[in-house]
């Protein structure tokens, strides 16, 4: 692993961002031409947690650092976390509120600073313990939402999620008073990992940040997770980006790409290959920051290791997409120049400039559509979110909250994209074309989650070379050479 | 509580006729494990093979199991975890459904991705030792699934 000569310095942050903030370190990056990679790593034991954070600093990538919430304090069971704790049962995440404030201060001593930022990840809709935790400990960025950290992560009431969330965005922002620059990012364009068709993705991203800067945040992020067709994911990115430049026009944001969140190819070269597309989405659209997967996805919680790997096959990825010819130039406010046909040059969006355009399948128009339906119940978004869910016009596929209406489902047509074949109450009609409603079964859902590993894991033991992930020499650790590592 | 008939009830095929009348099934989650899509999978597969389902959802209490269980008297319980803590979460709420007269003979199974390194890395004996009636863990096929579901007889508790 080389010294990390990739990052960028937020010297001059753009716009009026205190430097070393999580929004002005990845609005550097950009303007450097600079993907920012950042992992999903969280483990149990503060050395381990440290020595991931030391490692992601120092992979040869341009890197945030991540934090992530073990599964008992993103319910709030402190006391499950430290019975764990007690007997030596390892978490799927770091417990942040149980251990004490000087202990997290201890992992991110000297590693955690203005050239690395770290954000926590959660999965909390109560999330009001785990912020003041984090504030405790130096940091200011975390991640989630009101709507994507209540239904597809429990049974808490969608309205009191809503009423967590607010709490938390105030304590956030109240940080501001002192100088800070509180970041958040939204889970929305995540919604249950997989098989959600884009457009309610991209509506739930931009409801969700509306939502965090009616609260008073300043920086945020709008999420959005690969899902099956990479043309599908670029026209959903190019309305995400829309829509939010016209919702939020004051407040500096920024588009994260996550790589593919649902089940996950499980050969190493597989899931090389999918992280390696979703980089290459993310460069092609402007994205300023991903967060990837390893290739211990399928299986386990990954090594520090197999982190590290992960964000520098990304990086690369990104690196040889970037010099392809294929992505237009963008500066630091997500502008690009153009030189149209009668040689005018002219200032355009990243996002309306595809290259190799992606035709316009109606995902602005259906998001659109969402938003509006939404905004126009109230402006204040408190108010409006549990009543959209419960008149159900949004209305998540395949969720089984209680406060979810489970009239619409969605279904991965045959070439491959992800459609709508029950709309439900959703404001949709006349906008999309509803598909005959395949009988759901056992195996036809089974074959649907696993369309996206099947193709990748295919594609792996392909061996042509457009097949082959950019580094063929790469070859996976196995857990048993990693055991004394660390996680 | 809105619990159960998430997804299309998928109606068994009338040439399909039995002559067991189906397990009464409880499918639920642990209680720090919002993971969904397995549940929704387990509902189906059930309710293909003829048996009735109620489906708790994510993130059970433990509370909420026990008392669904002596509620619906079920023919056997199905918990099924991935986030990692099922094993520790699992052993936790197999004590309380032990611990009660009315719920200590029910079936009890669970399945997934019990721990955090690995299918190979968790203590099934441990867990049968703590009453369990069997482990499914990843890749152990759900077809030892499906002939431990012919031994169960229908009715025993109710
Ligand atoms: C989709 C997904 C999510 C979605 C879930 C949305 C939802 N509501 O369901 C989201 C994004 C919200 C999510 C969140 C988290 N996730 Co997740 N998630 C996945 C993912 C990518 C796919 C799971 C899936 O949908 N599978 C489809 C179903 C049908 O298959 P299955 O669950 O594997 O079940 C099969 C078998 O196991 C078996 N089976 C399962 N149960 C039972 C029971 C019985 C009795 C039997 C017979 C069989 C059986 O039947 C199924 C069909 O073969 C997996 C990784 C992967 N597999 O690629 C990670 C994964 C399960 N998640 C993981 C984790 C840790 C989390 C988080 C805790 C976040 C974190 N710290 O990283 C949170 C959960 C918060 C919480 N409180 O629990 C880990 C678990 C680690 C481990 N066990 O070692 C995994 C493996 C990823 C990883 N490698 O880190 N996740």
């Amino acid at each position: 692993m080389t010294v990390p000569t990739r990052r960028p310095t937020p010297a001059t942050p753009a716009g009026s961002l205190p430097s070393g903030s999580f929004g002005a370190f990845v609005s550097a990056a950009r303007a450097a031409g600079r993907l920012v990679v950042q992992p999903r790593m969280g483990m149990s034991d503060p050395r381990a947690m440290r020595a991931g954070l030391a490692a992601t600093r120092a992979a040869d990538a341009t890197t945030v650092g991540t934090i992530t919430i073990d599964s008992y304090t993103r319910v709030g069971d402190q006391a499950a976390a430290r019975r764990a704790l007690a007997e030596g049962v390892p978490l799927n995440g770091y417990p942040l509120v149980t251990y004490d404030t000087a202990v997290t201060r201890s992992v991110l001593d000297g590693i955690q600073d203005h050239t690395f930022p770290v954000q926590v990840r959660h999965g909390s809709a109560a999330p009001q313990d785990i912020v003041a935790a984090l504030l405790l400990a130096g940091l200011d960025a975390t991640e989630g939402g009101p709507v994507s950290y209540c239904l597809p992560y429990g049974r808490t009431p969608l309205t009191a999620s809503v009423e967590n969330w607010a709490r938390t965005c105030e304590l956030l922002a109240r940080t501001r008073d002192h100088g800070a620059e509180p970041h958040l990012e939204t889970f929305g364009g995540c919604m249950m990992g997989q098989l959600c068709p884009p457009s309610l993705l991209v509506a739930l991203s931009v409801l969700e940040a509306l939502f965090f800067a009616q609260h008073g945040l300043r920086s945020v992020s709008l999420s959005y997770a690969q899902q099956t067709d990479p043309a599908q994911d670029e026209e959903a990115l190019h309305a995400l980006r829309r829509l939010a430049d016209v919702l939020l026009p004051d407040v500096d944001r920024h588009i994260v790409v996550y790589t593919y969140m649902g089940v996950y190819p499980r050969t190493p070269d597989g899931a090389r290959l999918l992280l390696e597309e979703s980089a290459r989405l993310a460069v092609r659209t402007g994205a300023a920051r991903l967060i990837v997967k390893t290739a211990a996805e399928a299986h386990r919680i990954p090594t520090v290791r197999e982190n590290a790997e992960a964000l520098e096959a990304a990086a690369r990825a990104a690196e040889a997409e970037a010099a392809s010819g294929r992505v237009p130039e963008v500066d630091g406010s997500g502008r690009v120049s153009e030189v149209d046909a009668s040689g005018r040059v002219s200032e355009v969006d990243a996002s309306a400039r595809a290259f190799g355009p992606v035709p316009d399948t109606g995902i602005h128009a259906e998001a659109s559509a969402l938003v509006q339906a939404v905004l126009e119940i109230s402006p204040d978004l408190g108010r409006a979110l549990p009543l959209a869910f419960e008149r159900g016009y949004l209305d998540v596929p395949f969720c089984l909250h209680p406060d979810n209406a489970q009239r619409t489902r969605s279904y991965l047509d045959t070439d491959g994209r992800l459609r709508w074949s029950a709309i439900g109450s959703m404001p949709l009609g006349g906008i999309v074309e509803l598909a005959h409603e395949p009988r759901l079964t056992s195996s036809g859902l089974l074959g649907a989650l696993r369309h996206v590993e099947q193709r990748f894991d295919a594609a792996a033991l392909d061996p042509s070379p457009a097949h082959r992930p950019l580094d063929d020499g790469h070859r996976p650790p196995t857990r048993v050479a990693l055991s004394e590592e660390g996680r | 509580m809105k619990v159960g008939t998430p997804v299309t009830p998928v109606q068994t095929p009338i040439t399909e006729v039995r002559s067991a009348p189906g397990l009464k099934v409880i499918v639920s989650s642990v209680a720090s494990d919002a993971h969904t899509w397995n549940l929704v999978f387990l509902q189906l597969l059930l309710e293909e093979l003829g048996h009735r389902v109620a489906n708790l959802g994510a993130c059970v209490p433990d509370e909420l199991l026990v008392e669904e269980c002596r509620r619906q008297r079920p023919d056997l319980v199905v918990i099924s975890s991935v986030n990692g803590h099922g094993a520790n979460d699992g052993r936790r709420v197999i004590r309380e459904l032990r611990g009660h007269p009315e719920t200590a003979a029910i079936p009890v199974v669970i399945g997934g991705k019990l721990g955090i390194d690995g299918a190979e890395s968790t203590d099934h004996a441990g867990l049968l030792e703590a009453g369990f009636d069997a482990v499914f863990e990843e890749g152990a096929g759900l077809a030892s699934f499906g002939s431990f579901l012919r031994s169960i007889p229908a009715g025993v508790t109710t």
